[in-house]
């Protein structure tokens, strides 16, 4: 397989073969990482852009090494306020960007479809790092790597996705990502927290934790923003916790060889409890390692290969 | 110096008139109005007449839209009610009623007797100010109608927002009813509707754009239909959105509560599957709804239920449309292209044109008590001539209007005002003779 898209914006916009490529792809990366000497010189002479509107430290971080692993010019903007703001359109901040001869433009924005409004206007391809409560492709296509490396496969699976689903960009990007891969998967969280129609993308939809982690293969825990507790969406962190925390109890509920899952950054004692969090079936720490590869696997084949 | 307008289809519902003849205007006024006419003017008279050949064309009772935004004073770099004025004469509409929000906002007689100065200054149509329900439309203490009304409003609104006190409300309508002033409300639960932005739908959740809810929208008409219902006054609903809404103007007027509603030409054309391209143009208030709504507004349109077509023309400069879409204003600009947007109806078999007219002129004047709406001997010569068939395709930047937010850049459509008369006085002349 050739790729040939010039963006990044969405698991929406990928087909299933070129999910399974970019997988098959982030393999070859995920050895780099474990050398003594952690780089190689695919992308020299190559500049990728951070633009990171919403403050992010684990996913910029995660492109800045990705980066510097094939030897690209990582340069990181972090503007503190939206164009609205300065009084500059999009089309103005993706003119700057495409001044500065970037190859790449990471962005990242509270708003959801700003990196789709910029890709219009800009030769540079560009990789979502999360929009709005949108999408967020790179984190689902680490979390299926994840899956695949560490279950052989995702088709077939039983997948359950909890917690507040209608504000997280990561369940999006998953939901679409998963379904498109063949999964069986679940999502569970309080009713105000499921989006409307969520139904329409072939997941089935609970209320209740329970009947989403029974005998699932890999369950899968959102970070709930604790500032959503005055938005009238639940009624305490005490109340969430004590019936969407995943703990060692709800744990016994799914499949012996489980797999527990978590964007980060976590809530310990809201919606994961330390045990389990810390324990055998948690691949939380995978899930960050094998975003290195995934991220520099997208780089190259968005940078790497001369067009 | 007298008008002859030859060969025209006259379409003029008010009298249930639809037929191919000829209208002759003198002192600014329809003064014969039949087949023929030329063959009773002599000679000389002819001399001092300007005749235009309107074959193949209709000429209507002018077209009035009931609800604009010109945005002055206070954001003349959004549109001036001179731009305004000249977009509304470009797109077949004689008069216009321009929303109060404006900075000041039209909450005095002062504001109101400016806004009429202008647009006497300019002197294209005529420009009907609605002034706001509440004072600073902030929702909390009435306004001072009586006043406002001596200053030329012609109907109240604080559209934009809607008045969340249900006692304010119901305030307003005994006393503008006491005044014959209509009332036009913008229906809208700001607490459900909150930090929305589109339709709440499974394509908000695709999107991650937070939704406003259909009854958002419906619960604040059902207020609007028991105050009016209960206080025995009238009531206008703008900007109907939705099936649930219309539903509920439809079961009101079956009991006999005075209300009256209009839509505007997006919300029978788009649907919020068009946000996936996140197209800030796009975005209104109320949202662009369901396929089903779109469809819902039609058949309300057809059974009578929703009485006008009105553009809610919402100018906005580029700076607060090309931004990140949450942040972006609301509002689509539609003075030009209400026409034919609306002339799909006619092609889609929804309405008849003489039924098209009655929503975009004969209804709005008699929502808004204004003596237009009509072709009838000794009336003001306001007429709207467009050429039903007339293919084009929408280029924004030949807009009249100062603000290019609209989502129909590059849109085939069919039909399109050739000439527009105001009290017997071209505006606007776009006929393929014309000099």
């Amino acid at each position: 397989m050739k790729w040939n898209k010039k963006d990044i914006l969405g698991i929406k916009e990928l087909s299933p073969d070129e999910i399974q490529f970019i997988l098959d792809t982030a393999d070859s990366f995920v050895e780099i990482s474990t050398r003594d000497i952690k780089k190689v010189p695919t992308l020299r002479g190559k500049t990728i852009i951070n633009f990171f509107v919403e403050a992010s430290t684990r996913t910029r971080t995660s492109f800045e090494i990705a980066g510097k692993r094939l030897s690209a010019d990582t340069v990181n903007i972090s503007p503190s306020s939206s164009s609205l703001v300065k009084g500059e359109t999009l089309l103005d901040t993706a003119r700057n960007l495409e001044a500065m001869s970037s190859d790449i433009v990471v962005i990242r924005h509270h708003a959801s479809g700003v990196p789709h409004m910029i890709a219009k206007h800009t030769r540079s391809s560009i990789i979502n790092a999360g929009d709005g409560t949108h999408e967020h492709p790179t984190q689902a296509l680490l979390d299926m790597m994840t899956i695949q490396s560490e279950k052989g496969s995702i088709s077939g699976l039983k997948i359950a996705i909890v917690g507040d689903i209608f504000h997280s960009r990561v369940a999006r990007s998953n939901i679409l990502g998963m379904t498109k891969m063949g999964a069986d998967v679940h999502v569970a969280g309080p009713a105000t927290m499921l989006p409307p129609f969520v139904d329409q993308w072939g997941v089935s939809v609970h209320t209740h934790m329970d009947d989403a982690i029974r005998n699932a293969d890999v369950i899968m825990m959102l970070r709930i923003q604790t500032e959503r507790e005055n938005q009238n969406i639940f009624p305490s962190l005490r109340e969430y916790s004590r019936y969407y925390c995943l703990n060692s109890d709800k744990v016994k509920l799914a499949r012996q060889d489980v797999m527990v899952m978590h964007p980060g950054p976590m809530n310990r004692g809201v919606e994961i409890s330390s045990d389990v969090a810390d324990g055998v079936h948690s691949v939380i720490l995978k899930q960050v390692a094998y975003g290195i590869a995934l991220r520099m696997a997208l780089l190259y084949l968005l940078a790497g290969e001369t067009k | 110096m007298k008008i002859l307008l030859e060969n025209g289809r006259l379409t003029d519902p008010s009298q249930t008139m639809d037929e191919t003849g000829d209208i002759l205007i003198e002192n600014g006024q329809i003064s014969r109005i039949g087949p023929r006419l030329r063959a009773a003017l002599s000679a000389s008279e002819i001399q001092d007449t300007a005749v235009f050949d309107l074959t193949g064309m209709v000429a209507a009772p002018g077209l009035i839209d009931m609800h604009t935004h010109l945005r002055e004073p206070g954001f003349e770099y959004k549109e001036t009610i001179a731009s305004g004025s000249a977009a509304a004469a470009a797109g077949g509409f004689t008069s216009i009623a321009c929303m109060a929000n404006t900075d000041p906002c039209n909450d005095n007689r002062s504001v109101t007797e400016y806004i009429i100065k202008q647009a006497r200054q300019c002197g294209l149509v005529r420009v009907y100010p609605v002034g706001a329900i509440s004072s600073g439309l902030k929702g909390t203490a009435l306004a001072e109608y009586g006043d406002m009304k001596e200053g030329g409003i012609v109907a109240l609104s604080d559209d934009g927002k809607p008045v969340m006190n249900s006692h304010l409300m119901k305030a307003a309508l005994e006393y503008a009813a006491s005044l014959k002033l209509p009332v036009i409300a913008h229906c809208e639960d700001i607490n459900l509707s909150g930090s929305g932005v589109m339709n709440e739908s499974f394509f908000s959740t695709e999107l991650g754009l937070p939704g406003i809810p259909s009854i958002a929208e419906e619960s604040m008409i059902a207020r609007d239909i028991l105050l009016a219902g209960y206080t025995r006054t009238a009531v206008h609903i703008a900007h109907v959105s939705t099936k649930g809404g219309a539903e509920l103007i439809r079961t009101a007027k079956k009991k006999g509560i005075h209300v009256t509603a209009e839509t505007a030409p997006h919300y029978f054309t788009l649907c919020d599957e068009s946000l996936r391209t996140f197209d800030t143009c796009l975005k209104v208030n109320p949202p662009l709804r369901s396929r089903e709504d779109v469809e819902a507004i039609k058949d309300a349109l057809k059974d009578g239920t929703i009485d006008a077509i009105a553009s809610d023309h919402a100018p906005h400069a580029i700076t607060e449309k090309d931004v990140e879409f949450e942040y972006a204003l609301s509002g689509m600009i539609g003075l030009e292209t209400s026409l034919a947007l609306s002339l799909r109806l006619v092609a889609e078999k929804v309405l008849t044109l003489p039924q098209l007219i009655e929503k975009m002129s004969v209804n709005p004047a008699r929502i808004l008590r204004l003596p237009l709406g009509s072709l009838a001997l000794g009336a003001p010569a306001d007429i709207t001539v467009f050429d039903a068939n007339h293919s084009w395709t929408v280029d924004r930047e030949q807009f009249f209007s100062k603000s290019k937010n609209t989502p129909c850049n590059g849109w085939q459509m069919t039909g399109k005002a050739m000439m527009t008369l105001v009290d017997g006085e071209v505006k606007y002349n776009a006929l393929p003779d014309a000099k």
